[in-house]
């Protein structure tokens, strides 16, 4: 064959395998509102920047007829490209091929632009669409599974990792998702459980719909296994650029700076939050009155409200944003809560983003559920996680920091680097009412009018401790500052922690709280 | 940041006109809202040690016992079909029995009553 005859070929075979499962399945899947695995890498990729591999990859199934079948690409498109320019290891399971069913060799193709994106220190994004593992392999697609965990375990920390639910991810396909940093699911197209609603009905007797169980809403609202909620594709493609640009490419790395803005002015800072402890507030606004062009990515924004995690740039830096939310549930700690801040910590802690905490709680959530649920052990993490990162970390106290909540927080015993106050801030064991029904018990009891003598004392303690003051006298308190102040000293303390360096004990590594 | 989300002309402090919901910490009531998760908690029953339940869902497959017979701790009560599993449940005090709260083939969900003893 001459060079060019190869050449024609080389087209035809090429043509052949990006037919993926043909234009009937293709058709199936556009009709439920999802694009091909190749389109969704194309959506998600710089323009003309994807370049494929391992095209020419075949199963290696040989029962039950399977070595008479072709499946083009073993059901899985791999390869790299960019986004905006950054570098990234890409790969989407095809659904039309075999329902994306997970072989041997499926399994190696992501193994291998796994461990690409290792090598090269950059991002690994996987998009999900697979029916489960391909039984027709047997023990050799269970393996295949174990591989994945392996490298996604190797890889946490080291390398970002990004999986996108974009269809079912059922049985032992969930683990990798769960295993790496940031879950992408999409309203009524992302499907993920341990055990399907068939499973549940035949052995428990228990009828739920896939929705219910599984669904996107669900894991971005209940389970917490989700961190971005979209309503399409495509606003979950723009989700995932978004997040792309706030992320360094390794944990070696900052994330990349961008030109500093400031923020809009809409956000009034000196006008958000009421003075009365009691009284609700949406924290957000602060976070958007104090960072750049008032951007604020927010991470798991649907689960356990009460508090605020996400991203946000100051004086173009990225900033990790905690916040307790006096919105919900008055902001207070409990086991959500607490798993979703101190995982957040620690993401932001392995890749060298800066901890910008803003305090505002009245304590820990009260109730049976919560000890029984392991309140605890739960509560731990956080304060595990403050005391274990070794990256710049802030604290700004807006107003209630009481009792337990006050040192969970990011307080300067965890080794906060820098503790501002605002002048409305309240440090105390707990609220004045509480204190000063336990401290004046015996003077309230023996009152002749209880209620005067009981809104005295309250009135007595207020004055005393529900200030910024007396934490400040004994120097847990870096300055009081007016709330307009918050961004020159919060950007001024993150430029002069840029070199900062801790030293941590020698050892293989601590056992938190998991 | 969603698309969808709106940028308000100004932003300051509402939030605290339009949250009808509160919560008691510490003896100081805050405004604030609830989620359904919250709302959703059952409030905590003691156990009865008298009440046998199933401890997962199942399907009841026979009795051993009929009310009024007077059991031992330990006797054979019923078996609950759970998890494909034929599961005796026995007697955790003794007793008489003193009501079967369902029928023999009858599925039930965690936690249903099956039998009383007193």
């Amino acid at each position: 064959m001459s060079i060019k005859e190869k050449t024609t070929d080389l087209r035809t075979r090429m043509e052949n395998a990006l037919s993926g499962g043909g234009s009937k399945a293709i058709e199936k899947q556009k009709a439920g509102g999802k694009l091909t695995a190749r389109e969704r890498i194309l959506a998600i990729l710089d323009p003309g920047s994807f370049h494929e591999y391992d095209l020419f990859v075949e199963h290696s199934g040989k029962d039950f007829g399977m070595d008479k079948k072709y499946l083009p690409g073993d059901g899985v498109v791999t390869g790299t490209g960019t986004i905006n320019n950054y570098p990234v290891c890409i790969y989407a399971q095809d659904f039309t091929v075999a329902g994306g069913s997970l072989g041997y060799m499926h399994a190696k193709k992501i193994c291998k632009i796994m461990d690409h994106a290792m090598k090269l220190k950059v991002p690994i994004i996987g998009i999900n669409d697979s029916g489960g593992a391909r039984i027709q392999e047997g023990v050799n697609a269970l393996a295949g599974y174990g591989e994945i965990f392996y490298r996604n375990t190797q890889a946490s920390g080291v390398i970002p990792q990004i999986s996108v639910i974009l269809g079912p991810c059922a049985g032992g396909a969930v683990y990798s998702p769960a295993l790496t940093d940031f879950v992408f699911v999409v309203d009524k197209i992302s499907k993920m459980f341990i055990t399907g609603p068939d499973v549940i009905k035949s052995v428990l007797g228990e009828e739920i719909s896939q929705e219910d169980l599984g669904g996107a809403r669900t894991h971005a609202e209940i389970t917490g296994n989700a961190h971005f909620f979209a309503e399409s594709e495509q606003e979950c493609f723009e989700q995932i650029k978004s997040l792309v640009s706030f992320v360094p490419w390794n944990n070696t790395k900052k994330a990349d700076a961008f030109t500093p803005k400031l923020p809009q002015k809409t956000f009034k800072i000196n006008s958000i939050v009421p003075s009365d402890p009691r009284k609700p507030y949406d924290v957000r606004n602060i976070i958007k009155a104090i960072v750049d062009d008032s951007e604020f990515l927010e991470v798991q924004a649907l689960f356990a409200a009460n508090i605020v995690v996400g991203f946000g740039r100051m004086d173009g830096q990225t900033v990790g944003f905690v916040a307790n939310q006096p919105l919900v549930m008055a902001g207070v700690l409990d086991v959500d809560s607490s798993d979703k801040c101190a995982r957040f910590i620690r993401y932001c802690d392995a890749f060298n983003i800066p901890l910008v905490t803003l305090v505002d709680l009245p304590g820990y959530l009260p109730g049976v559920d919560q000890e029984h649920a392991g309140v605890i052990r739960h509560g731990a993490k956080i304060l595990y996680a403050y005391s274990e990162a070794t990256v710049p970390k802030i604290t700004v106290i807006l107003r209630k920091a009481y009792g337990g909540g006050y040192i969970a927080m990011c307080s300067s015993h965890l080794r906060a680097d820098f503790v501002f106050a605002w002048p409305t801030a309240e440090i105390a064991v707990m609220g004045s009412e509480g204190a000063a029904n336990i401290i004046f018990r015996k003077e309230i009891m023996e009152a002749e009018d209880q209620e005067k003598m009981r809104q005295q004392k309250i009135e007595e303690y207020k004055e005393k401790f529900a200030n910024p003051y007396v934490a400040a006298a004994y120097g847990y308190v870096d300055a009081v500052i007016a709330p307009e102040q918050t961004r020159s000293f919060v950007i001024h303390a993150l430029d002069i922690s840029h070199n900062k360096s801790e030293a941590v004990p020698d050892r293989k590594h601590g056992i938190p709280p998991f | 940041m969603s698309k969808k989300e709106q940028k308000p002309a100004a932003v300051e402090a509402n939030e605290a006109d339009i949250v009808a919901e509160s919560l008691e910490i510490g003896g100081s009531i805050y405004k604030t809202t609830l989620p359904a998760k919250y709302k959703n908690q059952k409030p905590y029953v003691p156990k009865n040690p008298h009440h046998v339940l199933a401890f997962m869902p199942g399907t009841v497959r026979k009795f051993f016992v009929a009310p009024g017979d007077r059991v031992e701790k330990g006797d054979k009560l019923l078996v609950l079909d759970a998890m494909k599993m034929n599961n005796e449940l026995l007697a955790p005090v003794s007793g008489v029995v003193d009501k079967i709260a369902v029928k023999v083939g009858e599925s039930v969900p965690k936690n249903a009553l099956l039998v009383a003893l007193k």
